[in-house]
This record gives structure tokens, C-alpha cells and sequence, in this order.
């Protein structure tokens, strides 16, 4: 029995402790708003938090975040109040969608590490996160206005 | 405003909607309805006949539009619901889209069928959508003035309500809907002129963002039901090999394996989730009979379409262009050549059946919604309205995504394990078993006159056909779009001008890719130029002004993107600046590329794109659009390649097909030129002119023409 803490709900699980998180999040518990890309940690569309630390899940055993508290897309507010989905629809960010939520994980861990990121900072934390439909300029926009939403709300 | 005649009348239909709604939609023919599947609109006909929906007004005031295109990220699910509202002259917020099922009424009417292409949407449901807004004002209005007892005249909608101009009165159109369902359809409708739209041209937040934003947005790969079954399939890398001998012991006894069944395309491993598929098919144990393309590998493909380029069939021929080189007073020649591309949809190909005797139902990430529905009749016998197309989020499309494979892979698993079934892809699979963009080599030859103007072109190309990629024994055909795009429509005031094409198909499946032939001819052709201009001595810009002479659209991009760009000042130090222009799609496009070489790499700094296609829908989609067009033809032209070794596909996943990063975007503005010529399309005309952009700007920094991608130094 391992148990996982995830958007602050206990499960009790009786999978195999090798199993990605990605496919537990995704097929055990129904949580579909992570996504699978590539498997082996080079994409970032499995991007979750750990502890607030972002992680690809794809290659993140269950073993290894048990006791863990684990947020997804779906852990961020209903409302779509936090400051980066506030920024993501007011800068019209995603098209197909698909590599978003581990997009806005990224910078949802960022702000939260560096309130006020620089350029480097930004390249550093994003880069890892493929997007096919050419979102990044669009991103590089609403991280900064991310930062002065969450600023202004402070 | 002109009073127009509502086109295909009899087929317009308005009735009442569940719960006393108004709805409007086309009254199917006979065949029509015998193909219908649509159970959700039969059950809101009166009986009489079956009205396909366009929209629904409840009393509630919200107007729900079906969107016929499959939303790819291209912005349809908000771009047409536009067309609706607009003429109805809804409140836009009270606007919900949702996708059509499947059925004849939906079809684009450029294709005859429901497909999402060629950059179609907006100029295939162009005057369709907008009629049947129209059509919802006009009864709207009537029955307002029926209600207050007043001339229709008098009576004036906006932002979803009538208003009665001398009483002042008003009513919202959820009020008016009921009355609205009993009336007939007007013989004709006003479309409104461009100066009266209030929504087209006007940047409007997309209706799927918030569901993008918070996880919740379905895709293909995300879909639920009970009892479903995951899927994973073992294909022969080798194209077109198949299955000898298979032990698949070990696989069937890995926890969470249900079964192990073979298909048509290789041995799919059932179980109940993705983890245990994905082990169960590593444990196989598979000889693979290799078959005929055993040992086809990309030099020898090069080798082939080197031999067949000058054996071409002559698709135009301008002047006498063999004559004007032979006699020329300066030629220059080159040999131009680009690789297979995948398209590497972020989400790896998918697809849920639920195959049951009498009915079967298919969730899909598809373009090519009829495609489906057919290749489900084909497989399973069941009659048009035993099978239901139900369409899902597509993780991106690019092309990729109006092919079969995938479907067929899940009706047949799903038949047979009889139960609902997900077969998913992995990135692995999605990369080695793609359709890919064709490789091709082109032979290119110009001459020069005195002044350094050109005046003979010759383009002969060699490569594979998507068009006839099955019919290996015809002729090839000099016009076969899918080869001579980009090539053929060279827009240049050049006397002489010859393109041939050469047909050679290989083992290799090759597929409609992000503009198709442009991709890669305008690259070739953009380029080609550019060396013609050094050769005589002209700046790129410049000659291509004085050869765009009779091209207004094109010169103008040209003009724009150039002068947003300084091209007439120099870039700052270390900084190349490359030009191209690409007319695809009927839209036509200019960028400018700013790169600098460091460490033997190029890299991208700046992109100015101007655009005119035609009348704007939604501004901010088509800036999209482009930025998304711009980032894709980067990838292909700094890394993209597929190579064949063994008769198999090298690259594998993104550390092999690496896709343009987050730290390697440039700067990227766009410029919408305004226009009130007919809409056209916006989803790929972006793609073409960035490669060349680059690939010129690198020539310009190194001195030495790019002739093969990716760019590579
Ligand atoms: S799916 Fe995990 S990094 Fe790509
Ligand atoms: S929005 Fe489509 S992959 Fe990023």
C-alpha cells in the first residue's frame, strides 16, 4: 500500500512502486490534466509539483513521492484565479493546449521561487518544456504579467 | 446593405429546440438523413425531418454554435462561431461552442467532406455560417415585431436583443426564441458589408482557453468510460514488414495485461492501464519478416531521385527556357534538397473504439471526421447510423491527423477483445510510424542577362507523391499540387520559366505536412533566389520588388514586412538580415529574418512577418497562427530531419527530433495588411517564407548559399 497526497486528497494505492507518477496521476486516479508527451524526461508535458518543485512525472516512480504533497493542473484553483491562469488567458497563450498544463506548472514553480524572475531565469525554468504550436513568446508575456498580477495581489 | 438570397433555401431549416428554444439549422436530403448519426438532433426534430444545427437559442439566452473543424489550436472553435454571430448579432458572451457530430451536413464546402486542411476553415464555412446568422436575426426580429404588433422596419437587434427604435421597448433573444421556432425560413437575408461587422476583425478571447488553462480541456488521450481498456501496439519498424512469429508468454503475464491480440498493423497489447500495456509489449518476443525495404536507407533514396530529377514531367512552361539557358550570358545551377520531417504532434497519435455488434463508437483527435466515419463502416459493416464519430481535442494536428491508421488500430483492437479500448502511441512510435513530409531533390538552373536580371528559371524536382502515394504504376503528373506547390506559382516576372516534377515513390509513407509542398519549394525556390540576386549583383529586396511588379498582394507584404523590418538600414554588428515571401492558401505572406552565427550555429533573433489574408476574423488568432507557423518551420529549418537506415526510421524522440525551445525563440511581430478581399487561410501560410528567411540571412553572414536542410554550417 503506498499513499500519495495529491491537490491535498490522501490516496491509499496498491500499484506497482515502479510505476510512473505520470500513469498513476493519469489512469489510476483519473487526473488527465497531466500529459504524456515523450516518457523519457525530455518534453515536459508530464510537468508536476512535488513539494512545489516541478518534476516529470513520466519517469518519477510512485515509490519515489510517496509522502510527497503532489500538485497537478487540476490543484490549482477552479476559478482559474491563480496569477498565471489569469495571465495565461489574458495573453491568449495556449493553441492546441496539449503542453500546457506542464507549461503553467513550470511557471507557477518559478514565481513561487523568484516572485520577480529575469529573462535568464525564465529561460532557465521554461526551457526544458516543449510546445509543437509555438507558444513561447506568448508564455515569455504572461510570465511577466503573471509576476505583476501576483504582485498586485500581495 | 444588400438583401441577398439565402443560398440552398429549401435545405434551411428553423424549428424548436428542447425546452422551447429556437433552432437553426439545414434540413437534410434523403440520403443525408439515411447517413445521419446525429441521435442528439434527431431527438429535437418534430418528426418531419432532421435539421443538422448550426445553433440553438434557448430561453436562457445562451446561443450554443457547433463547430464543424476540428479544433487543432488554430482557433476555429471561436473563429466560426464568429461567422454565426456576428450577422446574428449576438451578445458574444452568451456564445458556447461545442463540436459537430458527424454528418454530411457539416462538410466543408471546399472539401465535400468534414475535414480540417489546406487552411480551409474560414473559407469554407465563409458564406455558410454567416447565413445562418442572418437567418436566426431576420426570424428573431419578425417575431419581435409580431410580439409588440409593429413593422419589422421599426425594429433593430444588437448584442442579443430586438429593440423597438420609437417605443423603446426590447426584448432578449431567449425571450423571442420560442416564437421564433414556428417561423418560416426568410427567402432572403441581409449579410452585413465589412463596415458594419462588430465582432469580425475584432481580437476576441478564444471560448477553449479557460478549459487549457485548468486542465480540463478532453483531448483524444484523455477520454473515460467504464470498463475501458488501454492499448499499446507493436508495429514492425521495418515499412512495410508484418509479423512472423510472436511469444508473447512473458507479455500476457505481466500484472494488468488482459490480452494480447494481432492486428492488421502489428500486436497490440490490451490492458487496464498504460504502465502495463507499455511493459506487456516490451516483453514480446517478435521476429519480424522485414519484407522488401529491408535495406532501404536515405542515400539510396537520395541516389534514385537524383537519377529520376531531369526525367520530369513539365507541370509549367513559360517562354522557351531551355533555349534562354542554353544561350544565356551568365547561368547558374544548384541542387537543392530537404529531408523527411515528422510532424511530432505533442500529443502521440490515439484513438477510443467501442465496437459492439450493433453500434460502434469512436472518440478521436481526427481531422478527417468522414474519413472515420467510412474507415468504421469499412471495417466493421455496420450501416452509416450504427457508427458515431465523437470528436475530441486534437493535441495538435499539422496534417497528421486526417489519417486512418490510428482509427483502424482502435476498431480493430476493440473488436477484438470486445470491450472499449484506448490504443495510444508512444512518442516513439509517433516519430517511426509517421507520414511524413516528403524528402526531396530539386535541380535548379537560371540565367542572367546583362543587367543581372533573371531571365530564364528552370525547377526540377524529384520526390515522392502524397497525392498518389498508393498508384506507384502511374504517370506522374507535372501539376500534382502535392509536389508542385510553391514551385510551380513562382510569382516572379521571369520570361522563361520551366517546372517539372518527377515522381518516385519508396517504401517510405509520406503525408500532408503544416502547407504541404510550400514547406519545403519555397524554401528551395526563395532561396534560389537569392543567389540569383547575388550572382547579378541585386539586393534580395530589391529584385524581388522589380520582379513582383504585376504581384500587388505579395509586393506589398514585401514592402511592409520590409520596412517594419529596416531592411534599408544596416543590422546591428554581427546581426544578417534574410528576406522571403510566400503567396499559399490564397493568403500571402513576407518575413524577415535577423540571425547571428555563433559557435557555428545560427540563431534567430528576430522575425517581421507581414500577412494579407484577405478579411480578418479574429486578428489575435491569425498573430497566433503565425507566431505557431514561424516556430514550426524553425524547427524544420535549424533541426528537423528523419533519416532511413535498414529500412527503418533512425530518430526516435525528442533527444534525435529535437523541437525548437523556449530559449531559442526569436522575437516575433506580425503585421496584418487590411484587406477586404475574400478570407483566406491562416492556419499554415506561415510556414513557407521562415526557412528561406533564415537560410538567406545565413547566406548573407557566411557568403555561402544554404541549399540543403536542416541548416546546418
Ligand atoms: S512526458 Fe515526461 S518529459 Fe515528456
Ligand atoms: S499549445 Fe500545442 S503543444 Fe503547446
Amino acid at each position: 500500500m503506498i499513499r500519495l497526497l495529491v491537490n491535498d486528497q490522501e490516496h491509499e494505492l496498491t500499484a506497482d512502486p515502479a510505476m510512473p507518477l505520470l500513469w498513476v496521476l493519469r489512469d489510476l486516479l483519473g487526473l488527465t490534466g497531466t500529459k504524456y508527451g515523450c516518457g523519457i524526461s525530455l518534453c515536459g508535458a508530464c510537468t508536476v509539483l512535488a513539494d512545489g518543485e516541478p518534476v516529470r512525472s513520466c519517469t518519477t516512480p510512485l515509490s519515489k513521492v510517496s509522502g510527497k504533497k503532489i500538485t497537478t493542473i487540476e490543484g490549482l484553483p477552479k476559478d482559474r484565479s491563480h496569477p498565471v491562469q489569469q495571465a495565461w488567458i489574458e495573453e491568449q497563450v495556449p493553441q492546441c493546449g496539449y503542453c500546457q498544463s506542464g507549461q503553467i506548472l513550470s511557471a507557477v514553480a518559478l514565481l513561487a521561487r523568484k516572485p520577480r524572475p529575469s529573462d535568464a531565469d525564465v529561460d532557465q525554468a521554461m526551457s526544458g518544456v516543449l510546445c509543437r504550436c509555438g507558444t513561447y513568446p506568448r508564455i515569455r508575456r504572461a510570465i511577466r504579467r503573471a509576476a505583476s498580477i501576483a504582485e498586485k495581489d500581495a | 446593405m444588400p438583401r441577398l438570397a439565402v443560398t440552398r433555401r429549401e435545405f434551411m431549416r428553423i424549428s424548436a429546440a428542447l425546452g422551447g428554444g429556437l433552432l437553426i439549422g439545414i434540413q437534410l436530403d434523403n440520403r443525408a438523413r439515411a447517413d445521419a448519426a446525429d441521435a442528439a438532433t434527431a431527438a429535437a426534430a418534430d418528426g418531419m425531418f432532421t435539421p443538422n444545427v448550426w445553433l440553438t437559442i434557448t430561453p436562457d439566452d445562451v446561443v450554443s454554435i457547433r463547430v464543424a473543424s476540428s479544433e487543432m489550436g488554430q482557433g476555429v472553435m471561436t473563429a466560426l462561431p464568429m461567422l454565426i454571430a456576428e450577422e446574428l448579432d449576438a451578445d458574444w458572451d452568451t456564445v458556447r461552442a461545442e463540436f459537430a457530430p458527424i454528418n454530411p451536413a457539416y462538410a466543408n464546402p471546399i472539401f465535400g467532406r468534414q475535414q480540417t486542411g489546406g487552411s480551409t476553415a474560414i473559407r469554407g464555412y465563409w458564406r455558410t455560417l454567416r447565413e445562418a446568422g442572418a437567418v436566426g436575426r431576420e426570424v428573431l426580429l419578425t417575431a419581435a415585431a409580431q410580439t409588440w404588433g409593429v413593422a419589422v422596419e421599426s425594429c433593430h437587434a444588437e448584442r442579443g436583443q430586438v429593440s423597438h427604435g420609437n417605443s423603446g421597448r426590447s426584448l432578449r433573444y431567449g425571450a423571442l426564441a420560442r416564437r421564433a421556432a414556428g417561423l418560416p425560413v426568410p427567402e432572403s437575408v441581409f449579410l452585413k458589408e465589412p463596415s458594419q461587422f462588430t465582432l469580425l476583425g475584432r481580437a476576441m478571447p478564444r471560448l477553449d482557453i479557460p478549459a487549457k488553462v485548468d486542465g480540463s480541456a478532453g483531448f483524444g488521450s484523455d477520454v473515460k468510460l467504464p470498463g475501458l481498456l488501454t492499448a499499446t501496439v507493436a508495429r514492425c519498424p521495418v515499412f512495410g514488414g508484418s509479423v512472423g512469429k510472436v511469444n508473447d508468454k512473458r507479455a500476457r503475464s505481466v500484472a494488468g495485461v488482459r490480452k494480447v491480440v494481432v492486428i492488421s498493423s502489428g500486436i497490440a497489447v490490451v490492458a487496464d492501464h498504460f504502465w502495463a500495456a507499455r511493459q506487456g509489449r516490451e516483453a514480446l518476443e517478435i521476429d519480424w519478416n522485414p519484407g522488401p525495404a529491408a535495406r532501404l536507407d536515405s542515400a539510396t533514396i537520395t541516389a534514385r531521385l537524383a537519377e529520376r530529377a531531369d526525367s520530369g514531367t513539365v507541370g509549367r512552361n513559360d517562354g522557351d527556357a531551355e533555349r534562354a539557358l542554353a544561350s544565356a550570358n551568365r547561368r547558374l545551377e544548384a541542387v537543392y534538397e530537404v529531408p523527411y520531417l515528422a510532424h511530432a504532434c505533442m500529443e502521440p497519435m490515439n484513438c477510443t473504439a467501442d465496437v459492439r455488434t450493433d453500434s460502434c463508437d469512436i472518440w478521436v483527435p481526427t481531422q478527417a471526421q468522414t474519413s472515420v466515419h467510412q474507415t468504421a463502416m469499412r471495417l466493421t459493416g455496420l450501416p452509416a447510423d450504427k457508427v458515431r464519430v465523437h470528436t475530441t481535442y486534437l493535441g495538435g494536428g499539422f496534417g497528421r491527423r486526417g489519417e486512418q491508421d490510428f482509427v483502424i488500430d482502435a476498431i480493430e483492437t476493440s473488436r477484438a477483445v470486445g470491450a472499449p479500448v484506448k490504443v495510444l502511441w508512444t512518442r516513439e512510435d509517433d516519430i517511426q510510424h509517421d507520414f511524413y513530409r516528403p524528402a526531396t531533390y530539386n535541380r535548379l538552373a537560371a540565367a542572367l542577362d546583362k543587367q543581372g536580371m533573371p531571365v530564364a528559371w528552370r525547377h526540377r524536382i524529384a520526390g515522392p507523391s502524397i497525392s498518389q502515394r498508393d498508384a506507384t504504376a502511374r504517370e506522374t503528373s507535372g501539376s500534382d499540387f502535392s509536389a508542385t506547390e510553391g514551385a510551380l506559382n513562382l510569382p516572379y516576372a521571369i520570361p522563361n520559366i520551366l517546372v517539372s516534377y518527377a515522381r518516385v515513390n519508396s517504401a517510405v509513407p509520406v503525408g500532408y505536412w503544416r502547407s504541404v509542398a510550400s514547406s519545403q519549394n519555397a524554401f528551395i525556390t526563395e532561396c534560389f533566389l537569392d543567389e540569383v540576386a547575388a550572382a547579378g549583383g541585386k539586393d534580395p529586396y530589391a529584385l524581388r520588388r522589380a520582379l513582383l511588379g504585376e504581384q500587388a498582394r505579395l509586393r506589398a507584404v514585401l514592402e511592409l514586412a520590409a520596412a517594419k523590418a529596416d531592411w534599408g538600414s544596416p543590422a546591428a554588428a554581427g546581426r544578417f538580415r534574410g528576406i522571403a515571401v510566400a503567396e499559399s492558401f490564397r493568403s500571402y505572406v513576407a518575413q524577415v529574418a535577423e540571425v547571428s552565427i555563433a559557435g557555428g550555429q545560427p540563431r534567430v533573433h528576430r522575425v517581421v512577418c507581414a500577412i494579407d489574408c484577405g478579411m480578418t476574423v479574429n486578428p489575435d488568432t491569425i498573430a497566433a497562427q503565425m507566431e505557431s507557423a514561424i516556430v514550426f518551420g524553425l524547427t524544420a529549418a535549424l533541426k528537423g530531419e528523419i533519416s532511413i537506415a535498414d529500412g527503418r526510421v533512425v530518430q526516435s524522440n525528442f533527444h534525435d527530433y529535437p523541437l525548437l525551445g523556449f530559449d531559442e525563440c526569436p522575437d516575433i511581430e506580425v503585421y496584418i495588411v487590411p484587406s477586404e478581399a475574400d478570407p483566406g487561410g491562416v492556419g499554415e501560410p506561415g510556414t513557407p517564407p521562415i526557412a528561406p528567411a533564415v537560410a538567406n540571412a545565413v547566406f548573407a553572414a557566411t557568403g555561402n548559399p544554404v541549399r540543403r536542410l536542416p541548416i546546418r554550417l
